[in-house]
């Protein structure tokens, strides 16, 4: 076991070595076969890794590998952690991953930078292994920057586009604030429990609770102070209402690359750390409640965004945003395992939506407009059903009451409970959260109908020489398509009991914290019945109403439009933050650049220093030069004169 | 009248400011400027020699024989140059020698 585990984290890493080192030298098709290899066995032994842990009675295994750092009372060592919250992150790493290497065959086809590109996606899957299976937080906080960095190479992949390099930069410094919380919230907690190992601070955890700190000169509960900085950290990563605004920028990249990192995997990364910390902020209640906040303001302020855009692409990034939010409410109300249902089934569908609409630009000739689209269905039927399916699972449509706990796709499990998980503990923050993400509920169903619709639906608006060349996607792109649209069907109905029915316990084991979850869960499966039956009401409502819209009427998104100017235009210019972050941050910090680079450097240092050294001996050389007429009777002259001068001067001071 | 050390030294004065005229309001030929520097050396040497003579110290006297071989030698180099100047340049004129203008 303790092989498969090494296999599966470093296999992508020597996949990438080759693809990327010796690039020039195997050429493009090894690279993508070494690459889909690699992963398709890391996949495998996921599954293995996964059944044994998940379903086994061993519940827990460390992998030592080597000491990493010692510095006093500091010791940090590289090791591999896989209990069922690892394990679940692992399946759902490897098997997009993989599905995503495959698809990339199909989908980079024409690129001239192949094996950069499949190494790249190795890369990534590498530390994002690293950060998943992560013993201590410094281990995390490597694969976190890891993950970082492959997603601002992947991002910025095709460089020779000015805004794919402004977006690539855009995410990596945007991810930095939250790098910055993070990093001090790893500060905070090596500072009060002497360890980073998850083992410790979790031991420590209740005496922390009772601690204090200085922060900020104010005197505040530690362990609170301590998880709302980590909670920065996530916050940036997974997109979070404030630092969301790199995300829908990050669509630049690759449609493969919006579905693996910017879907499915490390955006989600966020939530994984919080329900991997969840032993803290059980104990940090003040914390906690700031996470269900912004959880359920980034889900209904995405989702609001989401309704008005036109770009393929970024209707699904502000829907993933969307969905990031409602995993971050569920932590903060303690349905930790809630939140990794969903974040499971989400990776699931939501990787399937990105990687349908990567094979519909693909059919449309790199088309992502969809006003420019319509009908598509005729060219790409099979994508069409596929995300339908995707669709669904995101709207969560399913019929109650039968089968135990209904049948749906496996967004109507995930996202259920997690509201119900909200709405169950009966606090405020809590039902704040409830009620916007049911709001967000009806609005997801709408805005990813509507892109059904706009997309498949009607008659084709672009010009009729791409509709020509339409076709559906080869076979290398349909196979991951059909694999990740059986995971959207299915994964809600065979999760839903381990993940959050009666067998949790059994399940998750000791990886999430065990008092909350209980409680939650237990007030969750016990709410009443239109709770339970409102995000499904508000969903198919959604549904009809954008059907209603987009191909009863429409002309009735128009008017609507017409109707309230002021809501759409705050809407589709996503709310005015990056208006704002550019007058308050980029502007400012850009004068005061400009300002010491001219001003300061340029005017003073430079001004009197070297460059005003230079331009005074440029003048004195210029006034010498005039002496130097070539003339030798010149030179003889002042000869003379000096000679005459120093014959003088010796002749007055020897009196 | 008797001719003290005063007519020596003026008339070696007027040698040596002749030649310093010479070498500076002369824009015609470098050989004249060459002689004009002789002119000077032989003006000191006028001093040296009357200094001597004057103080009983053969020193001045020696070392006016000094002055007049490194003088001789110099006269000497000076013109093989100006015939090499000439051989290259074609012109020993010294409003056309100008190379070291900077």
């Amino acid at each position: 076991m303790d092989l498969a585990i090494k296999l599966i984290v470093f296999l992508p890493l020597v996949a990438a070595a080759i693809a990327g080192l010796f690039c020039r030298v195997i050429g493009a098709r090894p690279a993508q076969i070494v690459t889909c290899a690699a992963l398709l066995i890391a996949a495998a032994l996921s599954v293995l890794v996964f059944v044994k842990i998940g379903f086994g009675p061993e519940k827990l295994i460390v992998v030592k590998l080597f000491s990493w750092m010692e510095s006093g009372t500091l010791d940090i060592a590289w090791a591999l952690r896989v209990d069922t919250l690892t394990a679940v992150m692992l399946i759902v790493v490897t098997g997009v991953s993989s599905m995503v290497h495959i698809y990339s065959i199909g989908y980079m086809e024409e690129d001239p930078s192949i094996p950069r590109f499949m190494a790249y996606l190795s890369l990534f899957t590498f530390f994002m292994l690293m950060l998943v299976t992560a013993d201590n937080l410094v281990q995390l906080f490597f694969g976190w920057e890891g993950v970082g960095l492959a997603s601002y190479l992947l991002i910025g992949f095709w460089y020779d586009k000015p805004s794919a390099n402004a977006a690539a930069m855009k995410a990596f410094i945007v991810n930095r604030v939250g790098d910055f919380g993070f990093a001090l919230g790893i500060f905070a907690v090596w500072m009060l429990s002497g360890s980073v190992g998850f083992e410790e601070i979790f031991g420590k955890a209740p005496q922390m609770a009772q601690m204090r700190i200085q922060f900020l000169g104010m005197d505040l509960p530690a362990l609170e102070t301590a998880c709302l900085l980590l909670f920065v950290g996530a916050m940036g990563k997974s997109a979070q209402l404030g630092l969301h605004t790199w995300l829908p920028d990050a669509m630049e990249g690759p449609t493969p690359v919006s579905a693996l990192i910017h879907a499915a995997t490390m955006v989600t990364a966020g939530v994984f750390m919080v329900c991997r910390l969840s032993p803290l902020f059980e104990l940090a209640p003040t914390a906690s409640m700031v996470v269900t906040l912004i959880g359920a303001a980034t889900a209904f302020f995405a989702a609001t965004v989401g309704l008005t855009q036109f770009d393929i692409k970024r209707v699904v990034a502000y829907s993933t945003c969307s969905q990031l939010g409602y995993m971050f409410f569920a932590c903060g109300v303690g349905g930790y395992s809630a939140a990794m249902f969903h974040l499971t089934t989400h990776a699931f569908f939501k990787a399937l939506l990105f990687l349908g609409s990567g094979s519909v630009i693909h059919c449309l000739h790199h088309e992502q407009d969809m006003r420019k689209m319509g009908g598509v269905r005729e060219k790409a039927p099979q994508t069409f059903i596929l995300m339908w399916i995707g669709t669904l699972a995101l709207s969560g449509i399913g019929v109650p009451f039968i089968l135990g706990n209904g049948l749906g796709f496996a967004g109507f499990y995930s996202k259920d409970i997690m509201l119900e998980s909200a709405f169950g503990v009966h606090t405020t923050v809590g039902q704040i959260a409830f009620w916007l993400g049911v709001i967000a509920a009806f609005m997801t169903a709408f805005y990813s109908t509507r892109l059904m619709f706009m997309t498949f639906y009607g008659k084709y608006r672009g010009d009729h020489h791409t509709w020509d060349h339409a076709h559906e996607s080869p076979l290398v792109m349909m196979i991951p398509l059909y694999v990740l649209g059986i995971g959207a069907a299915f994964s809600g109905l065979v999760g839903y009991d381990w993940f959050v029915g009666h067998d949790w316990k059994a399940f998750w084991g000791n990886s999430l914290a065990v008092k909350a979850t209980e409680e939650v869960l237990h007030h969750a499966h016990e709410v009443p019945l239109w709770v339970k039956l409102l995000p499904l009401v508000c969903a198919i409502a959604g549904i009809a109403l954008s059907y209603y819209y987009y191909v009863v009427h429409t002309d009735m998104p128009e008017r609507t439009v017409k109707r309230f100017p002021g809501l759409h235009a705050l809407f589709y210019n996503k709310w005015y933050f990056d208006e704002l972050y550019d007058a308050v941050f980029v502007k400012p910090s850009l004068a005061i650049g400009r300002f010491l680079w001219k001003k300061g450097d340029g005017a003073t240092i430079d001004g009197l220093g070297p460059d005003n050294v230079a331009a005074r001996a440029q003048d004195m050389a210029g006034m010498l030069m005039r002496f130097q007429s070539g003339y030798l009777y010149h030179y003889a002259f002042v000869m003379l004169v000096g000679v005459a001068g120093l014959v003088t001067y010796f002749m007055l001071s020897a009196r | 009248m008797t001719i003290g050390l005063g007519h020596y030294l003026t008339v070696a004065a007027v040698l040596f400011t002749m030649g310093i005229l010479g070498i500076f309001l002369n824009r015609k030929n470098v050989i004249v400027i060459l002689m004009c520097v002789e002119l000077m050396l032989l003006a000191v040497n006028i001093n040296l020699v009357a200094f001597s003579v004057f103080q009983g110290n053969v020193v001045g006297q020696v070392f006016a024989l000094l002055v007049l071989t490194v003088a001789a030698a110099e006269a000497a180099i000076g013109l093989a140059i100006l015939v090499v100047y000439f051989r290259n340049r074609g012109t020993i004129e010294v409003e056309d020698i100008n190379t070291m203008k900077g």
